[in-house]
Formats: C-alpha cells, sequence, structure tokens
C-alpha cells in the first residue's frame, strides 16, 4: 500500500515537475532579441509573407532576378508564407523560438511599440537603420501613414492605397447625377438610383470593415481627422453624440435599402463583380481594386466608366471632403537579429525598384517612388495616382487604433448594427466597454 | 497463454508504449494547458502567474458564458436531431428495407465522407440571396414569399446549422444503431409479434429498451463531438451575426491564436474540457441506471 502511495506520489512529482519546467521554458521568451538593428546577416533573405498576397511575392522574385541580382547572388531569397487568418499565432510562435524569418508579416498590434514584437526589441524601426538614401524612396505619406498606424517607421509600404467610392459614371450620368459633395447629396443619389431600379452601393457585410470604413469616414467628417486619435488617448467616447451619429448614418443607409438585397452576407467577390456588372452604382473601397478594374475579364462596364471620389462631407462637420483615408498595407516588419549589411543591401534596393516594377508589372501603387519611367498606365490606375499626388492631408480607417479584441468587435458586431438587432447606442457602448477593458 | 499475460513484464512490455503515446499526446498537453490556465501572457511576452484570475475572469465574461450558451444549445439540439434522425433511418433499414438497404445506406452515409466546410460552403449557397441566390430563397419566392437572408439572424443561421449538421452525420448514427437493431435476437422480435406487438408497440416495448445501451452510447458521442463544434459554424457564418452562433471552441481560438492570450485561452480549453465530462458523466450515470432497470 505504501509502496503504491509513494509511486503516485513519485508520479504526480514528475508530472508537475514537467509542466512547471514547460512553463518556465515558455516564459522564457520575454527576453527578446538584441534589439537596435545590430544583427549578423543570416544565410539567406527569408522573406514570409501571407498566401493572400502572391504579387507582393512574385514582384521580390522579379527583383531578384533583375535589379536585385547582386542582392540576390550575396544573399539568396527564399519565401515562407502563412495564411493571413493565422499571422499573429506564427509570428508569436516563431519570434519565441528565435526563428523569425528575415522579412516578414505581422499583426498590426504586434509591431507597434508596445506590442509583443517592438516591446521584445526583435524588430528593426527602419528610420533607424536604412541607409537616407533608401529612407528618401519611401513616399513621405506613406511613411506618415506607416507611423500613424504602427507608432514607427516598422512597416515597409509595399502598398500604398487610398480609399473612396468608386462609381460608375454612365449610370450617374444616365440618371443626372453629379459626384456627390456632402452626406446629404450622396443619400439624395442613393434614393434617385434605388427608385430608377438600381443598388446605389454594393458593400459586402460578410467581410464587417466595408461597413465600418463607412461609419468611420462619417465619423471623421463629423468630427474632425483626429476623431479617431481622440478615441484612443480616451479625450472623446465612441458614445459621444457626434460619434453616435456616425453609426446612425449607416444604420439608416442599411434599412433604406442602399445596399441591397443580402448585402449583410455578402462576399466582397460579389459586391467587386456587382459594381464591375454595373448592377451596382457605387461601391466604397480601397485603390487595390484597381488590379480588378483593370481586368477586362472582370470589368465589362470599362475602365473608362469607374470613376474615384472621396467620401463627401458631413454638413456642419469638422472634417474636410479632401482628407483621405489611407493606408500602407500589411505590417512588414524586419529581424533586429538578422539585420546586417547583406539584409540592408536588400532593402535599400527593394525601396529603390519596387515603386516602378510593381506598378509596371502588376499596376500596384505602393508607397515607394516610382525611380523610372512606367508605360502603359491603365487609365485609372494614372487617376489614382493623381489623386495620392494631390493629397495633403490623410486619415486613418476607423479601426486602426483599436486593440485586436476591439478592432474583431467592430467588424462582427456591425452586421446586428445594420440588420436592427443592435441599436447604434449598444453597437457604440459595447464598443467603448471593449476598448476601456482591453487598454 | 494465461501465464504469459498473467505476468506483471508482459503486460508492461505490450501495453507500454501505447501508454507511452497516449501519456504523451493527450495526458500531457492537457495538463500542460490546465498549468497554462494559472497564467496570463503567451510565449514571446512571456507568462506571469495569476492564480484562479482567468477563471473569475470566465465566469464574469458576458462573451464567453455566451459562447458556452451557443455550445450547449447547438449540442442539444444537433444530438437530439442526429440520434433521432439517425435511429428512424435504422429502423427503416432493419424493418422495411431489411436486405435491400445497402444501398440506402450508403447514400445516407456519403455526406460524412465530405469536409464539413465544404458542407458549409454548399448550404451557404443554398441560402444565399440577392445576386446569387441560392434554391431555397428561389422556393420561397416560387410560393409568392420574399426572400429571407436566413444567415442575417442567429436563429436562422442556428437552424441552417443544425439542418448542416443533422444532414452530415445522420448516415453515421444510422449505421451506428442499424448494428445496434441487428444485435436483438429474431426470436425475442418474433415472440413479441406473435403476443401482438406490431408497429409503434413493438418499437416502444421491445425494440427502443433492447437497443438502448447503443442508443446512449450514440447520445454520449454526438454529445462530445457537438459540444466542441468549430468549423462548420466558423465557415457558415464566422459564428455571427455578431457573436451570436460563436461555440466556445471559436471563442478559445480567437482568445489564443488571434489574441495571443494563451492563458486564457487554456482557461477556456479546461473548462470546455470539464464541460463535455460533466455532461458525459450525466448522461453515461442516466444509461447505466436506465440499462439496469
Amino acid at each position: 500500500m505504501n509502496s503504491r502511495r509513494s509511486r503516485r506520489t513519485l508520479l504526480a512529482t514528475g508530472i508537475a515537475i514537467l509542466s512547471i519546467g514547460s512553463l518556465a521554458a515558455c516564459a522564457g521568451g520575454s527576453d527578446g532579441g538584441s534589439g537596435g538593428g545590430e544583427g549578423k546577416d543570416p544565410k539567406a533573405f527569408t522573406v514570409l509573407l501571407p498566401n493572400e498576397n502572391p504579387t507582393l511575392k512574385a514582384q521580390l522574385d522579379a527583383l531578384a532576378e533583375n535589379q536585385c541580382a547582386a542582392e540576390n547572388e550575396a544573399l539568396p531569397l527564399e519565401h515562407q508564407s502563412v495564411a493571413q487568418a493565422d499571422v499573429v499565432q506564427k509570428m508569436t510562435l516563431l519570434a519565441s523560438q528565435g526563428a523569425l524569418p528575415v522579412h516578414f508579416v505581422a499583426g498590426t498590434a504586434q509591431v507597434r511599440p508596445d506590442g509583443d514584437l517592438g516591446a521584445s526589441g526583435l524588430i528593426v524601426d527602419y528610420n533607424e537603420v536604412l541607409e537616407p538614401a533608401a529612407l528618401d524612396n519611401i513616399l513621405p505619406a506613406a511613411k506618415s501613414t506607416v507611423e500613424n498606424v504602427y507608432g514607427g517607421m516598422v512597416s515597409l509600404p509595399y502598398q500604398y492605397n487610398v480609399e473612396g467610392i468608386w462609381y460608375n459614371k454612365q449610370i450617374f450620368a444616365d440618371n443626372g447625377i453629379e459626384e456627390p459633395q456632402t452626406w446629404d447629396e450622396l443619400m439624395d443619389a442613393s434614393a434617385k438610383l434605388q427608385a430608377a431600379g438600381i443598388t446605389p452601393m454594393a458593400q459586402p457585410g460578410a467581410a464587417g470593415w466595408p461597413l465600418t470604413r463607412i461609419m468611420g469616414m462619417y465619423i471623421q467628417r463629423n468630427v474632425g481627422p483626429e476623431a479617431m486619435q481622440a478615441i484612443r488617448d480616451g479625450d472623446a467616447k465612441l458614445t459621444d453624440p457626434e460619434y453616435l451619429a456616425g453609426a446612425q448614418a449607416l444604420a439608416d443607409m442599411a434599412s433604406a435599402g442602399y445596399f441591397g438585397e443580402g448585402f449583410t452576407t455578402m462576399e466582397p467577390d460579389a459586391s467587386t463583380n456587382a459594381f464591375l456588372t454595373g448592377t451596382s452604382a457605387m461601391k466604397y473601397d480601397g485603390s487595390w481594386l484597381l488590379s480588378n478594374i483593370n481586368d477586362e475579364g472582370q470589368n465589362t462596364i470599362g475602365t473608362e466608366n469607374v470613376g474615384f471620389m472621396p467620401f463627401p462631407a458631413v454638413s456642419g462637420g469638422k472634417g474636410s471632403i479632401d482628407q483621405w483615408a489611407a493606408n500602407a498595407g500589411t505590417a512588414t516588419a524586419t529581424s533586429a537579429e538578422q539585420f546586417g549589411p547583406l539584409v540592408s543591401d536588400w532593402l535599400t534596393c527593394i525601396s529603390e525598384n519596387y515603386g516602378q516594377q510593381a506598378l509596371q508589372d502588376a499596376g500596384v501603387i505602393s508607397g515607394f517612388k516610382v525611380n523610372g519611367e512606367v508605360t502603359d498606365v491603365p487609365e485609372t490606375t494614372a487617376l489614382v495616382q493623381d489623386t495620392i499626388a494631390n493629397i495633403d492631408e490623410t486619415v486613418l480607417w476607423f479601426e486602426a487604433l483599436f486593440d485586436p479584441k476591439s478592432n474583431s468587435l467592430a467588424s462582427t458586431n456591425v452586421s446586428l448594427l445594420v440588420t436592427g438587432q443592435m441599436s447604434p447606442e449598444d453597437y457604440m457602448k459595447d464598443l467603448q466597454a471593449s476598448i476601456d477593458a482591453n487598454k | 497463454m494465461k501465464s504469459v499475460f498473467g505476468d506483471r513484464k508482459t503486460i508492461i512490455i505490450l501495453l507500454g508504449p501505447a501508454l507511452l503515446l497516449y501519456v504523451l499526446l493527450k495526458i500531457v498537453p492537457v495538463a500542460w494547458s490546465l498549468g497554462l490556465s494559472f497564467f496570463e501572457g503567451n510565449s514571446l511576452r512571456g507568462f506571469e502567474f495569476v492564480g484562479v484570475d482567468n477563471f473569475v475572469k470566465f465566469f464574469n465574461d458576458g462573451a464567453a458564458l455566451q459562447s458556452v450558451g451557443v455550445s450547449v444549445v447547438f449540442a442539444v439540439l444537433a444530438t437530439a436531431g442526429q440520434v433521432t434522425i439517425g435511429y428512424l433511418l435504422a429502423l427503416l433499414y432493419v424493418f422495411v428495407l431489411r436486405r435491400g438497404s445497402a444501398f440506402v445506406r450508403t447514400a445516407v452515409f456519403f455526406p460524412m465522407v465530405l469536409p464539413t466546410v465544404a458542407v458549409a460552403l454548399l448550404f451557404k449557397s443554398f441560402v444565399s440571396v440577392g445576386a446569387n441566390q441560392g434554391p431555397v430563397n428561389d422556393l420561397i419566392n416560387f410560393f409568392g414569399f420574399d426572400s429571407v437572408e436566413f444567415l442575417a439572424s442567429g436563429a436562422g443561421t442556428m437552424a441552417v446549422a443544425l439542418v448542416m449538421t443533422w444532414w452530415g452525420s445522420m448516415g453515421f448514427y444510422a449505421v451506428l444503431l442499424f448494428t445496434g437493431l441487428l444485435d436483438i435476437p429474431e426470436e425475442v422480435i418474433e415472440s413479441a409479434r406473435l403476443d401482438g406487438a406490431n408497429g409503434l408497440k413493438l418499437v416502444r416495448h421491445i425494440v427502443i429498451p433492447l437497443s438502448l445501451p447503443i442508443l446512449l452510447s450514440s447520445l454520449i458521442f454526438s454529445f462530445n463531438s457537438t459540444l466542441k463544434v468549430f468549423d462548420s459554424l466558423l465557415a457558415l457564418n464566422g459564428g455571427g451575426p455578431g457573436t451570436q452562433t460563436a461555440p466556445l471552441t471559436l471563442y478559445m481560438y480567437r482568445t489564443a491564436f488571434e489574441y495571443a492570450e494563451y492563458g486564457y485561452g487554456s482557461t477556456i480549453a479546461v473548462i470546455l474540457t470539464v464541460l463535455c465530462l460533466v455532461f458525459t458523466l450525466a448522461i453515461f450515470r442516466s444509461s447505466r441506471t436506465k440499462v439496469e432497470d
């Protein structure tokens, strides 16, 4: 009996030691890397990108073969991939194992100064480690957007997207509609289009964010460009009347039927198809839609019929129609531990050549300068380029400064808001409570 | 032979490798998860011991409690449907189709081999509305009613998820229960018939009591698998609208892997394990009493 009891005690002690040992091993991960970009060069330029962005991989391959062939010779480019949905999990795991790739995508919150990667000193601030010549190749507007979103220059702007309302010029002309300059004009135009049997605006509710963007932009126009920073800093609450007005405006637009039938569960591809086949007259989206617009197989209304306008002003609001929402794509960081001279050469080469390469080859507008001639730029792409060139001030999107939980809540609950299952007051109250709880 | 299997060393040699694998793959992760539930943080930020704070947080977390509700409601309804439809099909195989049931059994079992996510996408397109309207709303329109956006409400999404689950798994439970019915001695059925028990009377007084053990095993099996539902509800509507159909597994996944809160995520996993255990024991206890009766 005694012997059995002592065996059990031994077994229990063994399991306890194993568990504690495992936990202690995990806890050691907080020591992080060296930081400050003082690392040694790795054996390869490993780049981890999301599966959902094949364009970036293709453009880096093209650079490796051409403009950056010498850098590739010295430090060969190697790809790794991850599903966008698994980015946070994968990077947390790799970082804790000391196995970060050289250049990689990461979660927005992870790369911020107080984020898991930023606080551990595992990633570089490009402002500190890149040569001035390389930094000069990043467009000031893109640099400013990156710093606003991530709290530092910790991401390279492989995309530079502005957001606005794409519209069908032919449908507008047929119905005697001019580009709406105010929210009221947008609602009048929507009513006119709906009466004519055309879906005013195709918004894919299944994704969540295409709906919160409208609410966020209404708030930016109503409160001013600092609206979301004020929420982050605790100087305002989403339950304040001027913020509530944004949720109300979105709910009203939905209940009026301006998003068409079945929009709540509509997927992004379906809404893009509705716009590019002329079923709907407008679509709030980013400049990344250019790849669809420039694809003749998808666009049956013709590129000449596609217009792009800023989100309209709100009467009496402090924001301006000239302030465009902008973003610089997914966070793309570089490991501090592996940032040596050869990695620096690679990133410098990318900054010099990516802008031209991506625009010429894939029609992608990036946050890098276009150093060289680009031929046969499609009409709509040129229109967006002009727009970007003339922007003086950009604003962030609704969830840009939220913590990951509140970001997710904003997108998931918006379907309840637009179907009337949740009042604007309750939507904003829940969201504000989440923001407060996760500070 | 008896001396071989009676030898302790032989038992250890034969069972040892399997037992070791079981401990490594099942017991260690559960113990690890239990250990993590007393910590806060993740493998990068490091872990901080917080005692039972995560458990206290769970019982004060509205979203977590809502997820428990979703999981339990889904498990109860899905189990009731799966076992009932499966049992009716099994009765059909044994008493109506008899030896000619092989083809029907195969046809009904077929959805079981399809990936859950593919089935969810199929049902999503069945009930879609608008430009790419599915056949369900076409039928509703045919009878003069307006289209219904099933996935825009929690009740609608849950209804579609249940139909999808029943459709996908009824063949499996039918086959499981069919084998149970085959075990009932033919003589017992015959003598009951001679005593005047036919149709429902025969099923109620003879077939159900004699197939009770396999019925209750099916209940335990079904409840445990549906309580841990994840992929079908995620693929169907992402746990939406809002979080109205987000089960506990999805909440755990988001907490641990999207928000990188491994400690609290482990706490949710531990509570899910306890839930499964409690329900299994409850069904098992009631089954033992009934079977012994």
